[in-house]
């Protein structure tokens, strides 16, 4: 089975939601015309990144009732085009969460709210939002997919999840600000996230589909750089580095039976010796964190 | 036959971690340059040439984002700034063809330097930094363009700027820049060779130059600020990487005795909700 991916690396305007609406239309139009099956935005691409006291004016529900997530769901339809976008949720209790949702043909199918929230050097995230508190795989038009958010891929729990929980394919964005100049042509922020990410294809044979967005907020870059990985651990397709760009590639999802066949890493994992030694370390630690 | 390969622990080459790659320098700042000025409205920039390696690299990173045209670049001499100095700064003009402006600052500062015939190179420095910062804001209104500083990481770090002075800007490209990867991206940008290769000055008196201000050089403050700021080394561990101690607690000393020069004046929290405090919002909010 074939399916023809597109990531729309762009430049969302800061807390303005309605500009960044229309140029998430505008992208799928553009995608469209290259058969796009499903289409990845990056995280927060509908109202910028570092918003701080900007969450509480752009927060909205995932839902047909709310405007912006109507003109979505009905592109959607529309188009026959699924799209993972990115958008400031908030539950009934004025809480906000940084989360992203999976829109198929008119419907909300699956909404994940982000689970790590970096609250360190140039981070501030836990000062404004609250952490998603689950982690689900979910099935699709195209197989069964999993979610997750920047920092939530930081950790490798998190990953493993999605994989346990039968995703075949792992959908992950960011709005990842660049650090780390040194002597190579990429910063060192860019070449850690495409370490770990082929570590993953690699780990779970499965394809990783990786949208970052571009762009400055007050004296931060983002880099940019989104890739494809398929599930031997190569890069199928790489965007450029720092400018926007709509990146267009049909992968062969049966290149997972293949890999699995060569790799039988999934049949072989250990899963219930795992949730054993993990019930034991947590009932002997003294560690609060667990 | 087994090899036993035992290897000595080696000091940390600061050297090698402070070459940067210059092309992606380039692209980041200058697409940094284009974004700040168009999201604030403008086209154009402005900004103070002196002659050194600062204001130069600034001006080709700053032609290259707005086009040279759009780049007002400012001599302004004070009546014992070298000759060398406007030479300099002419070369970066002509070889970028920018639109230039020279205003003399004597005939503006002296009326103050004169009333107060004790007055030390100390203020009169700030002085004439904070008058040629009055005609840039001014240049700012009249050709409509934003003022671009030029301020390095090493000499924001030690505090070796003056306040309101050649720090107030609405852009800082090469604030993340120490001095010695301004010098590899200035060499790289094709920067004139007349200005990568003279001793750094702030050109207030003659023969003044900063290295010899400061009491130590640039490689070598640059190599320590690294280990201090970017590698997050304790005051001990960094003397350990073959710095002597005394030195090394003197520069991180002048790092925390000038931070006031880098954080906005403290506001007296009295309400619920205060600028400065809990007032948050980006700078581009504006834009």
């Amino acid at each position: 089975m074939h399916l023809t991916v597109g990531l729309a690396q762009l430049y969302p305007k800061i807390g303005d939601v309605a500009a960044n609406l229309k140029e998430h239309l505008a992208q799928i139009e553009a995608a469209k015309a290259h058969g796009v099956q499903l289409l990845l935005f990056p995280e927060l691409s509908l109202t910028g990144y570092n918003l701080q006291d900007l969450v509480y004016e752009v927060a909205l529900q995932p839902t047909a009732e709310n405007p912006t997530f109507r003109q979505l769901l009905e592109a959607s339809g529309d188009y026959d085009m699924d799209l993972m976008v990115g958008f400031v949720d908030t539950d009934r209790r004025a809480r906000y969460f940084i989360a992203a949702a999976y829109l198929s043909r008119g419907e909300v199918v699956h909404v994940h709210r982000k689970v790590y929230l970096p609250t360190y050097t140039l981070f501030d995230e836990g000062r404004y939002f609250a952490w998603g508190d689950s982690v689900r795989a979910f099935e699709t038009r195209f197989g069964r997919f999993g979610m997750l958010i920047c920092e939530d891929f930081w950790h490798a729990s998190p990953p493993y999840l999605l994989w346990l929980d039968r995703a075949d394919v792992f959908l992950f964005h960011s709005a990842s600000p660049g650090r780390g100049l040194d002597a190579s042509d990429r910063l060192s922020s860019a070449r850690w996230v495409q370490l770990v990410n082929q570590a993953y294809a690699s780990l779970f044979t499965s394809y990783v589909l990786h949208c970052n967005r571009v762009g400055y907020e007050d004296g931060l870059n983002f880099w940019g750089g989104s890739t494809i990985i398929d599930p031997d651990g190569e890069i199928v397709c790489a965007a450029p580095m720092h400018e926007p760009a709509l990146c267009i590639q049909t992968i062969d999802l049966n290149q997972i039976r293949r890999t699995r066949a060569r790799l039988p890493l999934l049949r072989d994992e250990r899963t219930a010796l795992t949730a054993r030694e993990l019930a034991r370390i947590i009932q002997e630690s003294h560690d609060f964190r667990l | 036959m087994v090899t036993t390969l035992v290897q000595a622990q080696r000091r940390v080459d600061v050297d090698a971690l402070l070459r940067i790659n210059t092309d992606l320098a380039t692209k980041i700042i200058v697409g940094f340059i284009r974004d700040a000025v168009t999201k604030a409205g403008y086209t154009r920039a402005v900004l103070g040439l002196s002659g050194g390696i600062d204001s130069a690299l600034v001006a080709f990173l700053a032609a290259r984002a707005l086009g040279a045209e759009n780049v007002l670049a400012v001599r302004m001499p004070y009546r014992t700034s070298s000759e060398a100095s406007l030479t300099d700064a002419q070369l970066v003009i002509d070889q970028l063809g920018l639109p230039s402006l020279t205003i003399e600052i004597t005939p503006m500062v002296q009326p103050l330097i004169d009333l107060f015939p004790e007055m030390d190179s100390v203020r009169k420095g700030n002085i004439m930094a904070r008058q040629r910062m009055i005609v840039l804001y001014d240049q700012s209104a009249a050709w409509r363009g934003l003022v671009i500083g030029t301020s390095n990481k090493t000499e924001v770090l030690l505090g070796y700027s003056t306040l309101f002075g050649d720090s107030a800007a609405a852009l800082q490209p090469i604030g993340d820049l120490y001095k010695t990867q301004v010098r590899q991206l200035a060499r790289a940008l094709g920067v004139p060779q007349s200005i990568l290769d003279k001793a750094p000055s702030a050109d207030l008196w003659a023969g003044q130059t900063d290295e010899g201000e400061l009491g130590y050089t640039y490689d070598e403050v640059d190599r320590l600020l690294y280990l201090l700021v970017d590698g997050r080394y304790t005051v001990e561990e960094a003397a350990a990487q073959g710095f002597d101690l005394a030195f090394v607690e003197r520069v991180w000393r002048r790092v925390r005795m000038n931070h006031f020069k880098r954080t906005m004046p403290n506001v007296a929290k009295l309400s619920r909700r205060s600028v400065g405090h809990d007032f948050l919002y980006l700078r581009d909010w504006s834009g």
